[in-house]
Order: C-alpha cells, then structure tokens, then sequence
C-alpha cells in the first residue's frame, strides 16, 4: 500500500510541473485576447459576449484507444448539434473545439491545458483510459476548469473539478458480484489485463468475496494485447469455478474467448462476466466467441426507454444504420446535457457557479434518469446485467430495481473499509 | 494427469507459434542480417489476406486452405519490394536496416488502419476447426493442432529447400561466403532477392494462421517481433534448427512457469532466463562456423 501511496503522490507533482511548464507557454504565446489578464493558473478567459461558447472534446483519434474513443467523440458531436438545433444553451450556440489526445496521456494533458487556456473553453468532454484522466486531473485543478469523464473506471477518485458520468465501482462491478452471488455463484476465476483498472477491480472483488463466502480461486493478469491464454484457460479449466469475471482489455478478449470455446467451456457450463465487451466490441471479439455471455454495464443499446429509442435513432440516422450505441457512447451523451442543465440551474458558465448548482440536476438519459451528487461529483446510474444475444446486442437479463447513488471511496460497505486507503 | 496433457499441449502449441513467427525471421536475420522490424507486419498482411479472402469466398474452410499460399505470395512480394526499394542498399549496414525496417513496420501499420480500420476484424475458423479432441481427458483444441501441424509442413518444406535443391545450395554457400560465393558464379542479388521472398512469405503463412488465435487488427505483428526475435537469437543466428529448438523450449518453458507462478510472472522469468542464457552463450544454441573473414 505504501508504495501506491508514493507514486500517487509523485504523479500529481511530476503533472504540477507540467502544467508549470505549460502556462509559461500559455503566457509566451500571449493571445491577443488574454493580454489585459495574466494567463497564470485559475483565472478564466472565457468570453460569453458572443451568440456562441466554446467547449473542448478531448478523445484519442489516433493511436490505440481511437478504436473506443472516436465513438465517444461521435456520440458528443451528435449531442452538441441536438443541442445548437434546440436553441443552445443559455441562449448560445455550442462552439465546439475538438482536440486528439492520441492514446497518449501526456497528450491529453497538454491538450487539454491549451482547451482551457488557449481556446478559453467553458468546459472540456472526453477521456477514457484511467492514465489519461489521471494526467488531466492537475491541469484542470490548476485552471479551475471543468471535466467530464464518461467512462466507468476503478473509483477512488473525487475532484471537484471533474464529473464523473461513468460508472464507478459500485455501480458496476459490486452489482455484478451482487448477481453472481443472487445466482447461487460460490467461486470465481479473475482474468485480467495487466493494469490499473483490473488490479482496482480485482482488489475489491477480493474483499467482496471474502466478506460474502465466495471463494476465488484463481486470479490471472495478461500484457495488455496479450494473445497468449492457451495456459490461462487450462488454469480456468482446471479451477472448475462456477463463473469468470473478465476485466480484460481490447483484443486480448478475442483470443481469450476463442481459446475458452476451443476447449469445451461456454456460457452454460462456466459463464464470463465482462466488464469492458460493450456493444461496439462484440463484432471485433466475434459474436460466435462471446454469445450468451454475461456484461455488466448501466447501459445497453435495447433498453426500452423513449430516451433511448431517440438516442439510438439519431444515432443512426447521422452515423449508419450499422453502427451500435454503447455503455460509454451514451455516458458521453448525457454528460452534455448535464452540463447543460447545470449552466442552466446556475444561469452562467462560470465553474465556481456551476459547481455549486450541480448538486441534484437531473436528465433525463437513455439509461434513465440520472442525478448528479455535488458531494463526488458522480451520476446515479442502474446498474444492469446484460447477455449478448445471436444479434450481437446486448439483452437486459438482470436490473437494479432503482438508481444506485454513487460511492466511489466504498464508504458505505463494511468490507471495503481497508480498500480505500 | 489430464492438466499435464494440457499443459504439454499448450507448451508445443505456444511453441509452434514462435516458430511459425520466427522461421522466415531466422532467414532473412539469420542467413541474410537484414533485421527486419517490419517481419511482424508482414504477418499482419497475412492476416488481413486471410480477412479478405473470407469475405470473397464465404465458406471459411476453403477461404482458410486458399489463404495459406495467398498469404505466401502477398507476404513474399511485400518483401520482395522492400528488399527491391530499401535493403538492397544496405547489406553491409544491419543497424540501418532496423531503422529503415520500422519505418516500414509504422507506415504498414497506418495503411492497414486506413484500409481495413482501427477495430480489429473477425476472421471466423472453419467449422471443422472448432471444438476439439480429447486426449486421455484433456482437450485438444483443433485450431492449435492445425498450427502446430501447420508449422511443422513449413519446416519441412524449409529444410527440404535448403538441403534438398540448388536454390538451397545457393542460399547456404551466400550465407557461408558472400565473395567466393559470387566469383564461383552465383549471382547474390537473385539469391537474395528469394531469400527474402521466401522468409517474408513465411510471415504471411503465420499470418494467416495466427487469425485462428486472436484477433486481426493493425497492431497484430507488434505481438509477435518480439518474441520471433528472441527466438531467433537464442536458437543461434543463422541455424534453422537452433530456432526450431529454441521455439518449442520456449514454447514449453513458457507454459510451465505460466503455470506454477502466474502469467505476468512466469514471461518476467522467461526473459530473465534468456538474458542469462545470452549472457553464458552469446551465440545461442548453434553457432554457425564460417571461413568468412567478414
């Protein structure tokens, strides 16, 4: 723990050097438009005199993760240009600037520092990996920026100048643990990708089970990209546990689930729940690998809300009939039209007035309706349990039966006490 | 009992992967020293053939027996040209040609985005590929026999061409004696120009194959040059039959430690195993005894 400690401590000071370096470059570069005020940190150049504001998208369209987060940056772009042809917000029409983090945090961070100091955006959407968020959070709080993160990730995490749309821990992967113990599941096999959301997720999956007489009784970490799992299967095999509980990243998931299937195993006899196979990857995996296995997420394209069926028919309406809407894409949605009501709760674009109105706004999103907790800056979300279906969707086979409030710290579980410290 | 089969069985198979991934590489590095960084994009070119040829013809068993000698010619001519455009110029600077070679592995990697897209594409295994057999319990997937039986028909192949025919005798007299290999009349440059043939086919062929194991994407040869390389070298630069022997010790090595420490551990210990192994013979498992004064 202590080690975790130390390198938590080392990054926010190896970023707080960063952004020194940055807003020396801010100041060099001298807009015209920041030349009265100083462009030092936490003093905002936004300009709300026009019939327009700026917001910044921050995705990776290039590099590894393009693959996921170019479809989080289509489903803002469609949200931002509902929102321009429903009159804007605050009577402004969205400007919106798009900048590439290239799969790259390093990137992100200096991308994001020109969002806020450069194009004076009132508020910056995107991100995805936990590196990237982690390399963005010192620059925000340096600006006093605002960020929207719409991913689910490992908790743990609260900064007043970050909301958090995705699911933290408890929204996903406690409720998954909650159905496989509903289902009679009395021990699981962890396989993961080798970094830090599994190893989180796995932590507290540990504590779970220890604390509610579930047995794990193997626990396996691959190099990201890994297509190695003849052994890892063989384990799993071996194990003869009642269920899987994958955190798996990207296209390690193909070769894990072919290799699963080559030796007998299926959804029947030992099922994998997966926390990172949404929509958009079931046809990279290959629908005849992972059908009538198990995801946990707070979303699916099938839902039968009328909130959905709009997103999803705008959705394919300006992008393709082909294309799926998933968990993240639809995070990404709603965290606009959060901001939206926050501004309009608030009456400004200022982040210290917008901060303090976001405690209780609601929309209205495809998942259900959602609320923000200005203490953590989290949504509510309903977790769900989904199986893939012969269409490559994905059917909601288990729901909370309400919105759980988020706790990202695990304070409100007895067996989690140790986890967050 | 059955556990030990498996395992037995992951270990060749992992093993038949690294060789089917190093064979071409232990030409064109070993006999050539041309240190091709783009050899695991050659292998991403087989795949992605694989990819197409299923979407033309739709019956997966055909598309895959139709893929493996398509996979060969495309892999081949993409060495071809490289070895036309860029090493040709290089043969006596191997530094220079890891260089230039990535280069080529990054450009190939952006095309492939271009074309075939970021998201990685399903090539799908014939029905007679899935499932598996048992083995006194333990079972033996289909897709892992097929590539180990696969790898084992291109060694073949490799050694009869090597041993068996003049193109062979060519090959090992330029790898022998560059020099007195010319003045006895062997022209170098066709000689080179099918050895790089041949070895970039080969990637194309574990291409190919490796679409029954993962997933096809951009990235795909990334995850195998490593290791291919490392095959290479401890097998002994140059020697067919070191890398045949590295691959399958790897291959099982590999597995075993996987299996009784975990997998993150048990690749630590294998890379630590191979530098010592490195650091105690330099020259691998064979090494190659030439006359050559270069």
């Amino acid at each position: 723990m202590k080690v975790s400690v130390s390198k938590r401590a080392l990054l926010p000071m190896a970023a707080a050097a960063m952004v020194t370096v940055l807003a020396g470059c801010g100041s060099q570069i001298g807009s015209p438009a920041s030349a009265g005020s100083t462009t030092g940190t936490g003093s905002s150049c936004l300009d709300t005199s026009g019939s327009s504001v700026k917001v910044g998208f921050i995705n990776s369209l290039s590099g590894t993760m393009a693959i996921s987060e170019s479809t989080v940056f289509d489903s803002l772009t469609l949200a931002a240009e509902e929102i321009n042809a429903s009159g804007g917000v605050l009577g402004k029409q969205l400007q919106v600037i798009s900048e590439d983090g290239a799969s790259e945090p390093t990137k992100f961070a200096e991308r994001a520092g020109k969002l806020i100091q450069q194009d004076c955006t009132a508020a910056v959407f995107g991100g995805w990996t936990s590196s990237s968020r982690k390399a963005m959070l010192p620059v925000f709080e340096a600006n006093d920026a605002l960020l929207f993160y719409p991913v689910q990730y490992e908790g743990l995490e609260a900064s007043k100048n970050i909301f958090y749309t995705g699911a933290t821990t408890n929204q996903q992967i406690i409720p998954a643990l909650d159905y496989l113990a509903e289902q009679g599941t009395k021990s699981i096999f962890l396989v993961g990708s080798d970094y830090v959301f599994p190893r989180t997720a796995n932590k507290i999956i540990q504590a779970y089970a220890a604390a509610h007489g579930m047995r794990v009784v193997g626990e396996e970490y691959t190099p990201l990209g890994s297509t190695e799992f003849s052994t890892i299967v063989n384990k799993v095999r071996d194990s003869k546990a009642d269920a899987v509980f994958n955190t798996l990243n990207g296209d390690s998931n193909v070769a894990f689930f072919r290799q699963y299937k080559s030796v007998g195993l299926n959804a029947e006899n030992m099922p994998v729940v997966s926390v990172s196979i949404a929509e958009e990857e079931v046809p990279g995996v290959g629908l005849d690998n992972v059908e009538g296995q198990l995801t946990a997420w707070d979303y699916y394209q099938t839902l039968d809300t009328p909130a959905n069926q709009k997103f999803v028919a705008a959705f394919k309406a300006k992008f393709g009939e082909a294309r799926v809407t998933s968990d993240p894409m639809e995070a990404a949605y709603t965290s606009l039209y959060l901001w939206k009501a926050m501004a309009e709760k608030a009456g400004s674009f200022e982040v210290d007035k917008i901060q303090a109105a976001a405690d209780g706004v609601t929309f209205e999103a495809p998942e259900g309706l959602v609320t923000v907790n200005g203490e953590n800056n989290h949504i509510t979300k309903t977790p769900r349990i989904g199986k893939i279906d012969s269409n490559g969707l994905i059917d909601t086979v288990w729901s909370a039966p309400k919105a759980v409030e988020p706790d990202p710290f695990l304070t409100s579980y007895d067996w989690a006490k140790d986890l967050a410290k | 009992m059955e556990l030990l089969i498996g395992q037995m069985f992951a270990g060749l198979s992992l093993g038949s992967v690294l060789l089917l991934a190093a064979l071409g590489l232990s030409l064109t590095f070993g006999q050539m020293g041309v240190i091709n960084m783009a050899h695991g994009e050659f292998m991403m070119a087989g795949a992605y053939t694989a990819f197409v040829v299923q979407r033309s013809v739709s019956d997966a068993g055909i598309s895959l027996l139709v893929s493996i000698p398509v996979g060969f010619l495309v892999g081949g001519l993409m060495g071809l040209v490289l070895e036309a455009v860029h090493l040709r110029r290089m043969y006596h600077r191997p530094m220079d040609t890891l260089l230039v070679t990535f280069g080529v592995a990054l450009i190939l990697q952006q095309v492939a985005r271009d074309v075939f897209g970021a998201p990685s594409v399903d090539v799908r295994a014939p029905a007679w590929l899935q499932g598996n057999v048992e083995l006194l319990g333990s079972p033996i997937p289909l897709t892992r026999l097929f590539i180990l039986i696969l790898s084992l028909l291109c060694l073949a192949a490799l050694a009869f061409l090597l041993r068996g025919t003049s193109l062979g005798r060519r090959i090992r007299a330029v790898v022998l004696n560059r020099d007195l290999a010319e003045s006895s009349g062997i022209s170098t440059r066709r000689t080179d120009q099918l050895t790089f043939f041949i070895g970039s086919g080969l990637a194309g062929i574990a291409g190919v194959a490796v679409t029954l194991i993962g997933s096809t994407s951009p990235y795909l040869g990334t995850n195998y040059i490593v290791d291919a390389f490392l095959v290479v070298v401890a097998g002994g630069v140059g020697q067919i039959k070191g890398a045949v022997i590295a691959a399958f010790s790897l291959g099982v090595l590999q597995s075993a430690l996987e299996f009784s420490t975990t997998a993150s551990i048990g690749k630590v210990l294998i890379l630590v195993l191979i530098v010592v192994f490195l650091q105690l013979r330099p020259q691998g498992i064979f090494s190659l005894k030439t006359r050559s004064l270069a």
